[in-house]
């Protein structure tokens, strides 16, 4: 390792804190019942969904060693199963771990 | 200073049927693993969680502390993938605002925002009385902070009993847990193009630049969604 692992860490926070802060001062002069804010919230989410896209088609980490073929089946399952649940988390949220782990232990 | 009361009330909702707790801890169990497999110690693996209470940012850290990157390219990598906060920070806000709330409080607050706690809160805020929001919300915030942090911990101490493709279950949670949500926010135009636009394009604009994907992906989509609801209304 190279590096510090505490500057690292704080480094790490600092990058992230920077955002949300910035976050509170541009809110200030924006009301809530606004145009600009009606657009931040379709940002908020197309970020997220663009977030959401990056992980699920080229993820880092342990998700990297599934194929993704696998991931899009697990995800597709757990989706329809949050649908027919009447939109329940925990039903899709405790599956996945289970049906994941059960397909890349056997494929 | 923090009526007591809104923040037990907003603290409890972890518990409710929605809750991202699931989702959550199953994440940062397999952080604290990774902390552990990595050579962090457990003073070190919850420092992290308790500030920078971000996953995709941890995960980031943590690669980059393997291939041993400079603190500049993790800053840099970080800030990106990150800059989604900035957005939510903007569309959460101006509904916690009163003027008897001091604005200190607002700065310490904002590093509550993540997922989990953002979506109970632009569900519940409207239940709230506008002058305690501010404290339901750190209620809220305290406590999906606090599952993060129990996680960690509970991950760096079983990680010699998580086989691999235990770890790649755990790393699945969070993506099936955000695509639920998604899909449960696309009630008008506006949101589902939003949340559509915003996959299409971060898929798109990886092949431009991984590094700036979600960033201009979301700027693009998020647009072109406000754009086209606005006229779809008008």
């Amino acid at each position: 390792m190279t590096i510090n692992i505490v500057l690292a860490i704080l480094v790490t926070s600092f990058a992230t804190y920077i955002s949300r802060f910035l976050g509170v001062i541009t809110s200030k002069k924006i009301k809530e019942t606004s145009k600009i804010f009606k657009w931040f919230n379709c940002l908020a989410y197309s970020t997220l969904s663009a977030l959401l896209a990056r992980i699920v088609f080229f993820p880092a980490g342990a998700l990297a060693e599934v194929d993704y073929f696998i991931r899009l089946i697990v995800i597709f399952i757990c989706l329809i199963v949050f649908l027919i649940s009447k939109k329940n988390f925990v039903y899709p949220t405790v599956l996945s771990a289970l049906l994941l782990t059960i397909l890349s232990a056997n494929f | 200073m923090i009526n007591t009361k809104y923040f037990l009330k907003g603290f409890f909702c972890i518990k409710s049927a929605d809750s991202p707790a699931i989702a959550l801890f199953a994440s940062f169990i397999a952080i604290g693993a990774l902390f552990k497999s990595i050579g962090l110690n457990i003073q070190e693996s919850i420092f992290s969680t308790l500030l920078t209470y971000a996953l995709p940012g941890s995960l980031i850290m943590a690669e980059s502390l393997i291939v041993g990157a400079s603190l500049l390219n993790i800053f840099l990598a970080v800030w990106l993938v990150n800059a989604r906060f900035y957005p939510m920070t903007v569309s959460l806000f101006p509904l916690l605002k009163h003027n008897s709330q001091p604005k200190l409080k607002y700065y310490l607050a904002c590093h509550f925002i993540a997922v989990s706690a953002w979506l109970i809160m632009k569900k519940n805020y409207k239940s709230v009385e506008r002058k305690y929001r501010l404290d339901y919300w750190i209620g809220v915030g305290a406590a999906n902070l606090s599952v993060a942090v129990l996680a960690t911990a509970f991950g760096f101490f079983i990680a010699d009993y998580l086989n691999k493709d235990m770890m790649i279950g755990l790393a699945i949670v969070n993506p099936v847990y955000f695509t639920c949500v998604m899909v449960g926010a696309m009630k008008t135009i506006q949101m589902s193009l939003a949340v559509i636009l915003g996959f299409i394009f971060g898929i798109l604009f990886y092949f431009v630049s991984p590094e700036w994907c979600i960033l201009f992906g979301g700027f693009t989509a998020g647009t072109l969604a406000f754009f086209t609801g606005e006229l779809n209304d008008n």
